[in-house]
């Protein structure tokens, strides 16, 4: 056998990069990753220089999100990888599959308060599903295929790779890794057949059950089988806002999103059915309302592949430990089929009378109006990005996704600034899809300098600010229970149109729905970036809504109030 | 409810810290952690001593078990087990009641590891009730100075095999 080639640790780390498959990352330069950054320039995989690290790893997360892939991000040390803990702790949060590559002062300055040395293992030990400190070039190889397997496989999230610059400039042989085996790290995937003749069985029994899927069916790649199932079976389906795009939304069996912003169907049939199937979801607060009065009549089954979400918020009656896919698959073959006849009408009933709607005025481009007509134009074939607040709720509302991964939004954290640099990364990945990123005034301006990154490598994502020239959200929130005292809610902002012309991308405005309907038109046809600044009602809310603490049956703001 | 848990881990820097935050972040409850080298190069036995409901421990089992460099989690409070803690406790005494203490902490296997002017230093294993006791025996000579080391245990009799 011959020897092993000699390699610096920066050489390795980008030879094991490609071997993963990795063509695209993203990141920003500086003192501790100069070795790393070096051997990037002439090394064959693209890099995308954003203008933040914020944004470098938001656009990460935009490239795993729109493609399953991992997503890749490099930055420093110290200020550069602080600057990543929002997207890390995001990422975290919605399950996304990242490697998070850090550099760090050399070893014989750590834990001496050196120049931009943060402790990166340490802040981030909570909000990675695993983080490794380099300290000798030869582990890189494993190092890094173990963390793309454990990013990727199980419940997908971020793994960090700190590596001290004398590390990357460090000389060892390079012995390439294939195989990967972590003996603390076996996930579950395929499901007991216990719990799926137990689930079946429940199934048959029950008179009006509801599928309650979430993001897992989508990071499963799961969609066709959760479609098959719920047909086959004729169960009503509800979605979290993180696995809006795994159903078909003009399905019959289409309830809606389910909890604080939820429909009346979905809510009303969650409280009254008597078997909850949970699929890839984790009984978040702003699903759950009030814990006592969820769902309270319902026998719950739960599938998730993290045996650490059944019964951490909820008791759960059937738990299934497993890959949703595979777990629905065992289901299709059992092929139970409930007695739900009745209660498929009850809840298409709900549907019809209480549908997501907004009042039109003369002359006033509402908020909703705007999501209706980017629906319209787009027929929901569209990637839609969005940053997080009212719009974020609207767009869950209106903006009917076609397919899984086509509706990327910031659910666990509420990360304002995601959107925007989520929508560069997945134009990046899918470049022949239209790209949207619906924005809110005030979150847009929390990313806004990636306008020229966008505007540099034209990546043709089109940013429609939904602007109510208010931090929306909580101006609502100010409205309903702090008695309309907007303390700091009324933001200030820029020309938006000027704002984008400076940094070379195209801007708009529309104050009317004729404008609004134009301007879409305008931006979807254009070649490159486009920025349309929507200047829409400002004191609208979002309706319906469960106050916080209460139940899930207790909405307020909509026509059954009246 | 006390609960008390042997978790197998890999021997790295850190992995203290790991668990600790764990428990810290999640408001779990850490009553006592011991860490020590197991049978096997490369791991670490810790046992931990917590205290919450079933549904508190199920969550604390499944979020250590999470973790990558966790091996293996027990929980072994209602097994067969045995559970030891060191306790050295510094007590006041003089040429007086010297020989009572040691009359006191005879039946407890205990033993005197320092005599000073004005103080004896007494050393005794055993389960925390024992060295409860103890030290509650001792209250009334004047106790300066406690260090235990917490709860480390291991079941009786069965080979625990690992994956």
């Amino acid at each position: 056998m011959s020897e092993p080639a000699m390699m610096t640790g920066a050489q390795m780390l980008v030879e094991c990069l490609k071997q993963e498959g990795v063509d695209l990352i993203f990141g920003y330069p500086g003192g501790a990753v100069l070795p790393i950054y070096d051997v990037l320039y002439d090394a064959g995989i693209e890099h995308v220089l954003t203008r933040h690290e914020q944004g470098a790893i938001h656009a990460a997360q935009g490239y795993a999100r729109a493609t399953g892939r991992v997503g890749v991000v490099l930055a420093t040390s110290g200020p550069g990888a602080t600057n990543l803990v929002t997207g890390i702790t995001d990422a975290y949060m919605d399950s996304t599959p990242l490697v998070v590559l850090t550099g760090q002062v050399p070893t014989t300055m750590i834990g001496r308060d050196a120049f931009q040395e943060a402790d990166v293992i340490g802040i981030t030990m909570p909000i990675t599903k695993h983080n490794y400190q380099v300290r000798n070039a030869a582990d890189i190889p494993r190092i890094v295929r173990e963390a793309f397997h454990i990013a990727s496989t199980g419940r997908p999230g971020p793994v960090l790779i700190d590596i001290p610059k004398d590390v990357s400039t460090q000389t060892a042989p390079y012995v390439r890794q294939d195989s990967v085996s972590i003996r603390g790290y076996n996930p579950t995937t395929e499901p007991h057949p216990m719990g799926i003749e137990r689930l079946a069985e429940a199934i048959s029994r029950a008179k009006k059950p509801v599928l309650y899927v979430g993001g897992g069916i989508i990071l499963a790649e799961a969609s066709e089988y959760l479609v098959t199932f719920a047909r086959q079976a004729r169960i009503p389906v509800v979605s979290t806002l993180m696995g809006l795009g795994s159903f078909p939304q003009d399905d019959e069996l289409f309830l809606g999103m389910l909890g604080m912003h939820g429909t009346y169907a979905a809510n009303k049939a969650v409280f009254e059915c008597d078997l909850l199937i949970a699929c890839g979801v984790r009984f978040d607060d702003r699903v759950t309302g009030k814990l006592e009065r969820f769902s309270p009549k319902s026998k719950k089954a739960h599938i998730d592949i993290d045996p650490a979400e059944i019964g951490k918020n909820v008791a759960v009656d059937i738990p299934i430990v497993g890959d949703v896919g595979r777990a629905l698959q065992a289901l299709i073959e059992k092929a139970p089929v409930p007695d739900s006849a009745n209660w498929l009408q009850t809840v298409r009933q709900w549907v019809k009378d209480y549908p997501l709607e907004y009042k039109s005025e003369e002359g006033v481009l509402k908020p909703q109006q705007v999501i209706d007509l980017i629906q319209e134009a787009t027929q929901g074939k569209a990637i839609v990005t969005t940053e997080v607040g009212q719009h974020q709720m609207w767009a869950a509302h209106f903006y009917k996704p076609a397919a899984p991964r086509s509706f990327i939004t910031s659910g666990g954290l509420g990360t304002m600034g995601f959107g925007f640099p989520a929508a560069m990364g997945a134009q990046l990945a899918r470049p022949n899809e239209t790209v949207i990123c619906i924005a809110g005034d005030a979150s847009f301006q929390m990313n806004i300098q990636e306008l020229q990154t966008v505007a540099e490598r034209n990546i043709p994502v089109k940013v429609m600010i939904i602007n109510n020239y208010y931090l929306g959200m909580v101006r609502q929130w100010q409205e309903l229970f702090y008695e309309k005292r907007y303390s700091e809610s009324a933001i200030g902002q820029p020309d938006f149109v000027k704002v984008a012309e400076a940094f070379g991308v195209k801007g708009m405005r529309a104050t009317t729905p004729e404008e609004a309907k134009e301007a879409i038109q305008i931006a979807l046809a254009h070649p490159g970036p486009v920025l349309v600044d929507f200047s829409v009602a400002e004191e609208e809310n979002v309706f319906p809504m469960v106050p916080p603490g209460a139940g899930n049956d207790e909405m307020v703001g909509g026509r059954w109030e009246d | 409810m006390r609960h008390t848990l042997s978790v197998l881990v890999n021997d790295q820097p850190g992995v203290l810290a790991r668990i600790a935050g764990l428990f810290s972040r999640r408001g779990f409850n850490i009553e006592s952690l011991t860490v020590g080298s197991s049978e096997e190069p490369g791991l670490s036995r810790m046992t931990i001593t917590t205290t919450g409901d079933e549904a508190t421990l199920e969550q604390v089992m499944k979020q250590l078990h999470k973790l990558v460099d966790v091996i293996k989690v027990q929980d072994i409070t209602s097994d067969p087990m045995v559970a030891r803690e060191l306790l050295l406790v510094k007590v006041a005494s003089n040429a007086q009641t010297r020989t009572e203490i040691n009359g006191i902490i005879e039946p407890f296997r205990a033993s005197v590891v320092d005599v000073g002017r004005t103080s004896l230093i007494i050393q005794v294993t055993g389960d925390r009730d024992k060295n409860d006791a103890l030290i509650e025996l001792l209250k009334p000579y004047g106790v300066k100075e406690i260090a235990r080391t917490g709860i480390t245990a291991l079941v009786r009799g069965q080979v625990v095999r690992m994956k």
